[in-house]
């Protein structure tokens, strides 16, 4: 297990200094996750150290991160008590920014899905 | 000293060992979230009563009711923090073990990912500038779609703030949430890969939960949706701000 969280925080370590080595105005985690995506889709040829066990205990520690994941953005979202006047001064453009970029994009994204399949049917 | 002058002694002693002490936050942290997810178990998972949401009203709430600055706040709420980066990290894996689906409808799928990523942030940005909103605003709406964590970050590295984009993220998926699918019915987008994957794009995790109640093809592009639009926007947030002049 240790193995597992181990390779967790190596990928996020990377990822960061790669975001700063760069200066890349990406986050390091993000970064991180496609380290970590890489890493298992090479796993076979590059790693074979990498053994079923090791992936068993990736996917038990990943799964319970990713199911507390909510509640760890609980104390940056407390930050907003020092937003209040942003939002004061800006809700009406973030209001309407927010309902109608979500509707546009749910439209477009799921008419040009479907589109393309259709024409790859054909 | 009669009982109760001992009591309150006793409070007393024990409210100033743990203000300075980073337990006091910490404990309240975690368990106004396990206050807040039982209640939305109990409203039976609606959009409307998201458990993070709750669980921020009633934090911010006592924080604001008991004068605590901000910063004394985090230093206890830190530890859970912290953990934010390697469950990021984590999202790799159920995004890797789904990519036998992601290949059987990659071209569609691919499209519809670059189409509906550039018209999220490009419409979210426009309309936010439209309306003269500041820099930092925008800069923390623009990630509006994607899964928290990265909204986050990618809002602070473009110089935006990380609550305020954690906000309009929650805001986003309740709305995405409620609309999306009688939305895309109306539109007769019927196809669950193309519903879900729509859904899982505009409305990142509340949407992909939304997606499962209905139809697990749904939720299963619904979710991958979500961590291919995360890694996307974190790469064209900062060239549509640049476009934009900012």
């Amino acid at each position: 297990m240790l193995g597992a969280v181990f390779l967790l925080l190596a990928c996020q370590m990377a990822g960061e200094a790669v975001a700063r080595v760069l200066a890349l105005p990406v986050p390091g985690p993000v970064l991180g996750m496609v380290l970590l995506f890489v890493l298992l889709a090479a796993r076979g040829a590059a790693m074979p150290a990498f053994r079923r066990d090791e992936l068993g205990h990736l996917n038990g520690v990943s799964g319970t991160l990713l199911a507390n994941f909510s509640l760890m953005f609980l104390p940056a979202g407390v930050g907003i008590i020092q937003q209040g006047h942003v939002l004061a001064d800006n809700w009406l453009g973030l209001v309407v920014a927010i309902v109608v970029s979500s509707l546009v994009s749910l439209a477009v994204t799921g008419w040009v899905f479907l589109a393309v399949s259709r024409m790859l049917a054909r | 000293m009669n009982t109760l002058q001992t009591v309150r002694g006793g409070l007393g002693v024990v409210w100033v060992y743990l203000v300075p002490s980073p337990l006091l936050w910490l404990t309240v942290t975690v368990g106004a979230y396990a206050l807040a997810d039982r209640i939305a178990a109990a409203l039976r998972r609606h959009p409307l009563a998201n458990p993070l949401l709750m669980a921020i009203v009633m934090v911010a709430g006592l924080v604001v009711a008991t004068g605590t600055p901000y910063a004394d706040y985090f230093a206890g709420a830190q530890f859970v923090h912290v953990l934010l980066g390697p469950a990021t990290v984590a999202l790799a894996v159920p995004l890797w073990r789904s990519r036998k689906t992601v290949l059987r409808a990659l071209i569609p799928l691919l499209a519809a990912l670059v189409v509906g990523c550039v018209v999220s942030i490009t419409s979210a940005v426009g309309i936010a500038w439209a309306f003269g909103a500041p820099r930092m605003v925008i800069a923390s709406l623009a990630p509006k779609s994607v899964t928290t964590a990265i909204s986050m970050g990618v809002a602070e590295a473009v110089g935006g703030n990380a609550a305020l984009a954690a906000t309009i993220v929650i805001i986003t998926g309740i709305f995405g949430a409620i609309v999306g699918w009688p939305m895309l019915e109306r539109l007769r987008v019927r196809d669950p890969a193309a519903r879900g994957f729509a859904i899982g794009l505009a409305a990142h995790g509340m949407g992909t939960a939304r997606c499962f109640q209905s139809d697990p093809m749904a939720g299963t592009f619904a979710g991958i949706a979500m961590g291919l639009n995360g890694m996307l926007t974190a790469f064209l947030v900062p060239v549509v701000l640049h476009l934009f002049g900012m």
